[in-house]
């Protein structure tokens, strides 16, 4: 098998990907970088990201009010030392964008420009139109090419980590185009794959949000944290799970059930505000996980609209205007008109709820390294504890920059503090054994399931039963479903026996690590007996700080369920207290 | 919900078995508001799961899914099954070779983004801690449309140029010289031009226009080409008629 030998190995070449290799590059020309992704780096979901990204820049803003928002939008679950630190280094990155080329919106006077988002009290998300996220990775993308030192390996897909005396020495991958397996040996390996959300049917998701990174990480021993999180985001297109922007309801768009009542205002998110001139941090501009849950109950209570998609609620633009839509939010005209057939200059479009991001994932202290030695992650992917409970619109683009340049520079750090010696030999057996693993998957034959069935499968144990509310006898039946559904994985076939290009030997091997992430979440949603931010349990009504107040930790098992722990929240100045949402008025 | 029967007519090509490309035909039942990509994701889930093709957010902007629909090039994510008769036959992008089924080689494009230094070149040094350049809203509006391109290559498929010459740049790398030269905090211009000026740079284009005509995101690198162009002549004018001017 060919060795490719690199002192740090990115997997995924997203936001947090690029911006660690370019990192890396700056910090140190000699430095070799592999940077590793399944997809060309463009492709990568950071693509699909709209509204923006947020950092303290205007003189009406504060550090503090950042800190606050976002410690109570995660509903207390946020690690507060870790936000000081993301919340200090935001304005750095995305001015470090602006001056990389990001074309982010501008004022008049030619200074940057922000727009309101969903519970920050001040606007702070800077934004590019409606595209902000493919700015970004663009702008990423197009200045890591400055450096000749990030070797790209696009199209291929990481099947393992290399572990050898406690710790991360590499990994193995298949170059998609030839079927081979490669060895990477590195002395730092930095995952930044991206979110698992595909464990879903009804996702804002790109087809390649498969887990495969917090797969990576969970099976080579370093724990998953906080997987019962999954946020959903309240505006969805109903038939195809696009993404409508936060942005939206930044500009000023509202929400109305049937009757044309904005019922936000039912839910603690109240009193109405003027239409067309949205308040910040109460109605339309409240937290996600409150919004969607307010459409679970109007849902229960018969005012959705009922639409040949299923229910749906009212997302009105139209006040805003064609001139302020098409400069601010012409791609979600055009994506509303072309896959919806509906125009927001013209029309209310309708919307329901959609899974969005995962909160949870690998867990990273605050210099975004793993428990595991050597390993590194960033990015959705990671669990940093900025995001608790339900992560606030506009935060993560900013994580991703955060964290993806921290865990590059916490890999530089590890890889100076002393030098190792690695046994080769082991190291080149274990890549063996990961290859035989491959094989022997890609070469079974008479297998009684089929990959497809498989993943319906998963996807229907999870919507029914891990929404937006939980109970405890469904949570414990997708367990037992989810578990079942691993081990059935032993009898899937790949029936494309081709060594190029063979996306249904990926495929399975995606489903493979959706399996393993969904467990995890499954298993920690049970367990965790309390209703908080994105995780709202029937049964259990109430946050319950005396035991809750807690990150949850899963550690893989090859074959039973995983093993749940418990890590406690950082709490620096913030004791957990009320969210409101209702504009400051009683 | 209507649905409506098409017959999918797909090209295949695996290089360790075909020794050139085939058709094969696939009935798929269509619901009225799909588009290609989904029909091929029917075809992947319930009928043949050895179809190879790239695709991810299904929502036209992360570039992967161009391919040839009806002969044209289209992102299958947004070619919508409503606009087509009920034979549809889907291809890769042409002018790129075939690496499997819908798949092509796209190195070739990759390495001619990289080639025109499509990354800020700044016209003065200025840390992070002085905070952005400035930039108004009209001088951002000279350029935004370039940023626009999202690499999708629907435009090399046009290009008659491309398909005779495979040296040419092509529109999407020019377009995206042009983006940073018309950005008013890049001083990078000249560094490009040695590039895109060249033979196979923007005089390789004879102005067919076919790249604005298929491009999704209306970068309108056709335009962005001729603007080149014109920039680039002056520039000639300058250093052979007129040496005492500074460019």
């Amino acid at each position: 098998m060919e060795v490719i030998n690199t002192d740090v190995a990115i997997v995924g070449a997203g936001g947090a990907g690029l911006r660690a290799a370019i990192a890396l590059a700056e910090a140190d020309p000699k430095l070799r970088i592999a940077l590793i992704s399944k997809v060309y780096p463009m492709r990568s979901h950071t693509c699909a990201a709209e509204g923006g990204a947020a950092g303290v820049i205007k003189s009406d803003d504060s550090m503090d009010l950042h800190f606050s928002d976002t410690v109570g939008g995660g509903d207390w679950l946020c690690d507060q030392d870790v936000v000081e630190y993301f919340i200090h280094e935001a304005p750095k990155e995305l001015l470090q964008l602006e001056h990389w080329g990001c074309p982010w919106s501008r004022e008049p006077d030619g200074s940057v420009a922000v727009r309101p988002f969903g519970g920050m009290k001040i606007k702070r998300t800077w934004f590019a139109a409606d595209k902000s996220g493919f700015h970004i990775l663009h702008t990423l993308f197009q200045t890591s090419l400055k450096f000749p030192s990030i070797q790209r390996f696009d199209e291929y897909y990481a099947a393992d980590l290399l572990v050898d005396e406690g710790r991360c020495q590499g990994l193995t991958a298949i170059e998609i185009r030839s079927g081979q397996m490669r060895h990477f040996q590195a002395k730092a390996v930095i995952i930044a794959a991206g979110g698992a959300s595909r464990m879903f049917p009804f996702t804002t998701n790109g087809a390649i949000k498969t887990g495969d990174g917090m797969a990576l990480a969970y099976r080579a021993g370093a724990p998953l944290k906080d997987m019962e999180f999954v946020q959903y985001h309240p505006t969805g297109l109903p038939n195809t799970g696009i993404l409508l922007t936060e942005g939206c309801r930044g500009e000023g768009g509202i929400l109305l059930n049937k009757d044309g009542r904005r019922y936000l205002q039912d839910y603690g998110m109240g009193p109405e505000t003027p239409v067309g001139q949205p308040v910040l941090k109460t109605m339309e501009l409240g937290p996600r996980d409150r919004l969607s849950q307010a459409f679970w109950h109007e849902q229960k209570k018969g005012n959705t609209v009922s639409t040949q998609w299923g229910d749906c609620v009212l997302l009105d633009m139209r006040h805003l205007g064609e001139k302020k839509i098409n400069e601010r939010l012409p791609f979600v005209r055009d994506l509303s008109s072309s896959y919806l057939g509906v125009d927001p200059v013209k029309d209310p479009v309708p919307i329901r709820p959609v899974v969005h991001y995962m909160m949870g994932g690998i867990h990273t202290d605050i210099n975004a390294a793993t428990p595991l030695a050597g390993l590194f992650a960033a990015g959705e992917c990671a669990c940093v504890s900025i995001n608790g409970a339900n992560r606030l619109g506009s935060n993560s683009l900013t994580e991703l920059l955060v964290f993806g340049r921290r865990a590059a520079l916490s890999a530089i750090s590890y890889i100076q503090a002393e030098s190792r010696s690695s046994n080769d030999a082991i190291l080149a057996t274990q890549a063996q054994d990961s290859e035989s693993r491959i094989k022997a998957l890609f070469e079974k034959g008479k297998g009684s399931e089929t990959i497809s069935g498989l993943r319906k499968e998963m996807m229907d144990t999870m919507e029914e039963n891990v929404g937006i509310y939980r109970v405890g006898e469904e949570l414990a039946k997708a367990c037992e479903k989810i578990g079942e559904l691993r081990q059935r994985y032993a009898n899937i076939e790949v029936h494309d026996k081709s060594s190029v290009y063979n996306t249904d030997l990926l495929q399975a091997l995606e489903l493979g690590s959706m399996l393993d992430c969904a467990e995890a979440v499954t298993v920690g949603a049970l367990a965790r007996t309390e209703s908080r931010g994105a995780h709202q349990r029937l049964d259990f009504t109430e946050r319950d700080d005396q035991s809750f107040l807690k990150h949850s930790l899963t550690y893989y098992h090859p074959k039973d369920a995983p093993r749940v722990d418990y890590l406690d929240v950082v709490i620096t100045k913030s004791q957990p207290g009320v969210r409101d949402y209702s504009g400051g008025k009683k | 919900m209507s649905e409506r029967q098409i017959q999918l007519e797909v090209l295949r090509y695996d290089p360790d078995t075909d020794s050139e490309p085939r058709f094969q035909s696939y009935t798929v039942p269509c619901k009225n508001e799909w588009v290609v990509l989904d029909a091929l994701n029917y075809v992947k889930e319930n009928l043949d799961t050895t179809l190879s093709y790239r695709w991810s957010c299904h929502m036209a902007v992360c570039g992967s899914c161009g391919m040839m629909v009806n002969g044209e090039p289209k992102l299958s994510c947004k070619a919508f099954i409503r606009e087509y008769s009920d034979n549809i036959r889907v291809e890769p992008l042409a002018n790129f070779p075939i690496e499997r089924d819908l798949v092509t080689v796209v190195e070739d494009f990759i390495a001619k983004l990289a080639s025109v230094k499509p990354y800020l070149i700044p016209k003065e040094d200025k840390p992070i801690s002085a905070g952005e350049f400035k930039q108004t809203p009209a001088e951002l509006m000279t350029y935004k449309q370039y940023t626009l391109c999202i690499n999708c290559m629907l435009c090399y498929a046009a290009c008659p140029q491309y398909a005779l010459v495979p040296e040419f740049i092509g529109p999407a790398a020019i377009a995206l010289a042009h983006r940073y030269n018309q950005d008013s905090r890049d001083g990078g211009r000249d560094e490009r031009q040695e590039v895109i000026a060249s033979h196979e740079g923007v005089w390789e284009c004879s102005f067919v226009g076919a790249c604005s005509e298929v491009c999704p995101k209306h970068v309108d690198p056709a335009g962005a080409l001729q603007q080149v162009k014109v920039a680039s002549t002056i520039d000639w004018y300058k250093e052979h008629l007129m040496p005492w001017v500074k460019k």
